[in-house]
């Protein structure tokens, strides 16, 4: 066996680490009753983007993916988190939320039906490529995105809404750093700057909905409906 | 280069209004800063017609004649909502807060640079930033009134639309992907159709779907609509205006686009979007009857209207994208008429209930003549520009033997007829409970009114030669 299939197997094998993580940090997700714990898993899910990056970056040899695993790590693991403690009082973080809309063991249960619908969905693509890499992050990726957004959906308090939304973003670059490891770096500097944007708009609504209205449980806002 | 300009206008009008000097410095510049880019819109609409495309950065930045037409569409409506705001803001802002209204004008000119910049980027992963820009630099005019009621609106906008965004990227990057395997060209609108036949079947088809279902998203297909009539109804009127009449139509642009590189496909995109349009049409016109606030009226007759477009272009074939088009056209200029109309009624009866508003025509004559004939326009009644472009898509569905879904697609344009048309009639006739003094609208108000009234009325008797040569270079474009 040669230095360079040595390389890459290791490589495979880290990368295989880094995705699994990431994957067990979106079910942690759904499954942390308390705010600030969210939180933390989304800094840690997005330092394993950033590590995923960084593998990928030996594989190809690309300068590029290291610059993209930098800006990772500086917005999505530093600058949204801390925007974020901010800009909502700390009163939120110190929650527990105790009235989701499905229980924890059911939203697992269904997480995992998520999983599975994830692989089904990225299967006729993967034919097309015999790459170990795109096997890995492409269902990891589409299954952090699917879980991102049941999350959004279940959870009634704005910060872990904001937190779902951020690791749905996540999910979609897990899967682009393979697929797409040549995207032009003003896309992904944009791509950055755009995910910042999202955190502080968001992060400003909810200190506003709380000033307004004394609470930043959204999924109680349910004035304007058809009856 | 000219380009260029059009986006660098609004984002210096902005800057202009965040700095603190003057009380109408920011109104001002913001209304000279639109009529400059519609001016520039319409050069680099003469030029796409006699050289095909106005190119800024080659494979950046750059429009054919469709991507002109949706950017002269948005410099358009940007225009007649900035004179419109002139006078609406300035009564509902009270004087002394002349910092809210700074505001305002600021956000207003940042949310006309995301959509004009949604037709200049040619660059597929640009144009998904716009999109998603749309929505982020719109989200504060939503919540602009600050009751719980608009902030609530606001953070179903962001998070339902956000999570569509986030959707979208997946089927970009899948598209990204399909071109590095056929291993060609610039990842833009024309390098994709040039690459498609090389990206695999599948590819294309998992790529559409997400883009289908995260653009919907912000079009407002159903079942994901749930936030376009709050969000739709609670903003300011003028931003209502710039919401419904044009960041819809120009991320429907965006899906619209992608048809030509689908064409190879055994299981064509087309079926999708009839089957999105019809369900969005119908459940649209069936909500329209029981609506209680007059703006939701007007939302959901956009949901209607995106699925009447979204059908036509499903159809498929060049004399029904010529409709598509030609629909999107007419659905922008006149709903962006009815919700001017539906501000000044708010500015003359100060709520947004249908049933508590009665005589509206002896309580201010322009308000009501405005609300009678932008309804009547909406629903499709003739001469009006939506009945030509309605018209053209019932044609187009049954020359390609499309009867049935055709058929069903006209029972719900008539429903939603009746609809618009029941709540209005008593908006504007009857008698008032009492007897209200007569309400004055500001000048401003009037003459926003006026302007965009001109092509409501006037496509629906003839479309100008230039324009009808930009709808059918769109429309050809769409079909390779």
């Amino acid at each position: 066996m040669t230095d360079l299939q040595a390389n890459t197997e290791l490589l495979t094998k880290l990368n295989g680490l880094a995705a699994g993580l990431f994957l067990l940090t979106a079910f942690g997700m759904i499954a942390m009753r308390q705010v600030l714990a969210c939180l933390k898993l989304f800094v840690w899910q997005s330092i394993l983007l950033a590590a995923s990056a960084t593998i990928l970056g030996f594989q190809h040899s690309s300068v590029h993916l290291f610059v993209v695993a930098v800006i990772t790590v500086g917005t999505k693991s530093i600058l949204i988190p801390w925007l974020l403690v901010r800009l909502v009082s700390q009163e939120a973080y110190a929650r527990r939320e105790i009235s989701q809309v499905l229980n924890i063991p059911t939203s697992l249960l269904l997480g995992m039906a998520l999983v599975i619908l994830a692989y089904f969905a990225s299967s006729p693509l993967l034919g097309a490529s015999q790459d170990p890499f795109v096997r890995m992050n492409l269902p990891v990726g589409t299954a952090g995105v699917l879980l991102g957004a049941y999350a959004v959906v279940v959870r009634r308090e704005a910060v872990p809404q904001v937190i779902g939304l951020l690791a749905m973003e996540n999910g979609s670059f897990l899967a682009g750093i393979c697929i797409a490891p040549d995207l032009p770096i003003i896309a992904e500097l944009a791509a950055a700057f755009d995910v910042l944007i999202i955190a502080l708009v968001m992060g400003l609504l909810t200190r506003r909905i709380r000033e307004r209205t004394g609470m930043t449980v959204v999924g109680k806002l349910a004035s304007l409906k058809e009856d | 280069m000219e380009l260029l300009v059009v986006l660098l206008v609004p984002a210096l009008s902005a800057i202009l209004c965040v700095l603190p000097i003057g009380g109408g410095l920011a109104a001002l510049s913001t209304v000279v800063g639109c009529l400059a880019v519609f001016l520039i819109s319409i050069h680099v609409a003469l030029t796409t017609i006699t050289r095909g495309h106005v190119i800024a950065f080659l494979g950046w930045i750059s429009c054919d004649s469709f991507g002109a037409l949706i950017l002269l569409l948005v410099a358009f409506v940007g225009l007649t909502t900035s004179i419109f705001s002139l006078g609406y803001i300035r009564r509902v802002v009270p004087q002394e807060r002349e910092g809210k209204k700074r505001r305002y004008y600021a956000r207003f000119n940042l949310f006309l640079l995301s959509m004009l910049a949604v037709p200049a980027f040619s660059h597929l992963a640009l144009v998904w930033i716009a999109v998603e820009l749309t929505t982020l630099l719109s989200v504060f005019l939503v919540s602009f009134e600050d009751t719980p009621e608009a902030l609530e609106a606001a953070w179903k906008y962001v998070v339902l639309t956000c999570m569509g965004a986030a959707l979208a990227l997946v089927g970009i990057l899948i598209l990204y992907w399909g071109m590095k395997i056929a291993g060609r060209g610039d990842f833009t609108w024309s390098g994709l159709i040039v690459a498609s036949p090389g990206i695999p079947g599948p590819f294309l088809q998992t790529a559409f779907l997400f883009i289908l279902v995260g653009f919907g998203t912000k079009v407002g297909l159903v079942p994901v609509h749930t936030w376009l009539p709050d969000a739709h109804s609670q903003a300011p009127s003028p931003v209502c205006a710039l919401l419904s009449g044009i960041e819809t139509t120009t991320v429907l642009y965006t899906i619209i686009r992608l048809l030509p590189a689908l064409q190879g496909l055994s299981h064509g995109p087309g079926s999708w979007l009839m089957a999105a349009g019809l369900a969005s049409a119908g459940t649209a016109a069936f909500l329209l009857l029981q609506v209680k606030d007059y703006k939701r009226l007007f939302a959901f007759s956009t949901v209607e209207h995106m699925g009447i477009i979204m059908f036509a272009a499903g159809i498929g074939g060049t004399s029904a994208y010529y409709g598509a088009n030609l629909q999107m056209v007419a659905h922008s200029v006149t709903k962006a008429f009815c919700f001017l109309a539906a501000g000044s009624i708010l500015l003359v009866v100060g709520h947004r209930e249908i049933a508590s508003v009665k005589g509206l025509i002896r309580v201010s004559r322009p308000a009501a003549l405005a609300l009678l004939t932008g309804s009547l326009a909406i629903a499709g009644a003739p001469p009006f520009a939506v009945f030509l472009g309605e018209f053209s898509i019932l044609k187009a569905g049954i020359q390609s033997g499309q009867e049935i879904p055709t058929v069903a697609l006209a029972a719900f344009i008539v429903i939603g007829f009746c609809g618009v048309m029941y709540h209005v009639n008593r908006m504007v006739f009857g008698s008032p409970d009492e007897e209200e003094a007569r309400v004055r609208l500001p000048g401003s108000v009037l003459v926003a009114l006026g302007i965009s009234a001109i092509p409501v009325f006037l496509l629906g008797g003839y479309v100008p030669g230039i324009l009808e040569e930009m709808l059918r270079l769109a429309a050809a474009s769409l079909g390779r």
